[in-house]
């Protein structure tokens, strides 16, 4: 299991939870450990953490805090889902690289990726994951034409993710409109199953 | 601090109207039946960029002691700490922050004292005037009164998600506004409708200050999270670790006069320990009295809210529902 050790011993409030955030919507790896070494930045960066959705664990060393952040496990998360979203979750994910269908006349892709969306909105269950990659990302921001589709499907427990480094890319971080923004280590690891992926590129 | 000052002897003057026994962030002493003295001093760091913005917040900070007593401002000096290695512009902009705000008040800078420090620091010895009769001190509350709050909370942590970057402007913009506000026209409207006791909301949070009125005045206060006034974007810092570490210093020390009634998220109980810069006045005041202090202030544009009351003595010091 990968694990990415971002050191904050020394920094003052707020730089360890900028430092955390930043670790977590970049790194690719599985779990971010943070370390610091006040009380302040153990509190606030464990509050940070949990808000957006992570699992925190702690190791106390001699003044020092280890913070072990992670995603939660998909137990946990099937557990949770069956608490909030009793609908069942269909076990596809789908890994969308582009915001046009096919090859071919960029204006017919577009009609076809709505339309698209608006079938996979109306599978009954829904799919476990869409992830956005390249320009696929536009598909997730202000300005997409399946905004409405994917907030449905969302709020019918599909995960939602987009990848950090295009929307960097292509200057539009700021607009993402629904999801998460996420890395190629948590793709990767919905496309390793157990679900059963789609690429749409 | 109350550690420290156990070890000074007590004054003993019984001019001396309110000294350090009761928490009050300012001294009283009577002059004659129709004058009292009210002296405060306060200074600290620049919590904000800008020179000018900062010396307005840091006179309106220390004013502010001596509007929670009900007193008028008279006389100000400048207490400055400044490095050599910055401009004397920024200097003179602290200043000029700092005089037009004691002008508003309606006192006078008369001087003051600056000292080469490795960061700047600014403040201000405050004198005011108030008839002995009508000084109002965080011991007097009574049960049955209304807490009234003239400014919304939030600006410790609105600050470090400013230095974090991730305050709006708009949500900024309102902050500072609401820092560098003096509470002149909260202290005239809790002396128009016969406020009985004030302090005012700094450095220990609302929480802490609260304790600190509850204490002096031997009385249970309840605090109604639902009805706390917040600045703009304070419960999103607060969400993403925004706080300053003075708020987990006011919870560690404060945690067991405070019985929590109501759920709430570790974040929405950290924003009743924020400290304030420059915070607003928390008057106890009868209910008529109340009600017709805050659309007197609602009218001047200043916000005020009820947000709690005062109970007899009870088994918690705080209850927050």
């Amino acid at each position: 299991m990968s694990s990415k050790v971002v050191d904050c011993r020394g920094l003052a409030c707020p730089h360890p939870v900028i430092n955390t955030k930043n670790a977590l919507e970049e790194a690719g790896a599985e779990t971010v450990v943070i370390i610091v070494d006040n009380d302040t930045a153990r509190q606030n960066v464990t509050l940070f953490a949990r808000n957006a959705g992570y699992e925190v664990t702690e190791e106390k060393e001699d003044g020092t805090y280890r913070l072990i952040i992670r995603k939660p496990g998909k137990a946990g998360e099937k557990e949770k889902q069956k608490d909030t979203a009793p609908s069942p979750v269909n076990e596809t994910v789908y890994f969308i690289t582009t915001n046009v269908l096919g090859q071919g006349s960029p204006d017919l892709g577009q009609v076809l990726i709505k339309s698209f969306f608006i079938s996979i909105a109306a599978i009954n269950p829904p799919p476990a994951a869409l992830l956005f990659l390249n320009t696929g990302v536009f598909l997730t921001c202000e300005g997409s034409p399946v905004l409405e589709h994917l907030e449905k499907l969302q709020a019918a427990g599909t995960v939602i993710m987009s990848c950090g480094t295009c929307l960097e890319y292509y200057h539009i971080k700021e607009k993402l409109k629904v999801g998460k923004i996420s890395n190629m280590m948590e793709i990767i690891s919905w496309l390793l199953g157990p679900h059963r992926p789609i690429t749409i590129a | 601090m109350s550690q420290v000052l156990r070890h000074l002897p007590l004054p003993q003057d019984p001019r001396l109207m309110v000294g350090l026994n009761t928490a009050d962030d300012a001294a009283v002493y009577r002059l004659n039946d129709e004058q009292a003295l009210i002296q405060t001093v306060d200074f600290f760091t620049p919590m904000v960029d800008n020179p000018y913005l900062f010396g307005q917040i840091a006179a309106a900070n220390a004013l502010s002691d001596i509007y929670a007593m009900g007193g008028k401002p008279l006389l100000a000096l400048n207490i400055v700490c400044f490095p050599d290695c910055l401009s004397p512009n920024v200097l003179q902009e602290i200043l000029r922050g700092g005089a037009d705000k004691v002008l508003e008040a309606g006192g006078i800078v008369a001087g003051g004292h600056s000292v080469r420090d490795d960061e700047p620091k600014y403040g201000l010895a405050v004198t005011g005037l108030a008839p002995p009769g009508r000084i109002i001190t965080n011991a007097t509350a009574r049960p049955g009164d209304l807490l009234v709050l003239t400014k919304p909370l939030g600006s410790g942590i609105i600050i470090t998600g400013c230095k974090a970057g991730l305050v709006s402007g708009r949500a900024a913009q309102e902050a500072f506004a609401a820092m560098s506000s003096l509470n002149k026209e909260a202290s005239a409207a809790m002396l128009r409708y016969n406020a009985n006791a004030c302090t005012d909301i700094t450095g220990f949070g609302l929480l802490g200050h609260a304790t600190e009125m509850a204490l002096a005045s031997r009385v249970s206060l309840e605090i109604e999270f639902a009805s706390l006034p917040f600045l703009p974007e304070t419960a999103e810092m607060a969400r993403m670790g925004l706080i300053p570490g003075g708020a987990y210093d006011n919870k560690t020390h404060l945690e067991d006069k405070i019985a929590l009634e109501r759920k709430l998220k570790p974040e929405e109980l950290m924003t009743m320990f924020d400290p304030q810069t420059s915070g607003g006045l928390l008057v106890s005041i009868p209910p008529a009295g109340a009600e017709k202090m805050i659309s007197d202030l609602t009218s001047r544009g200043i916000s005020g809210a009820v947000i709690g009351r005062v109970k007899p003595s009870g088994e918690k010091i705080i209850t927050v529902v």
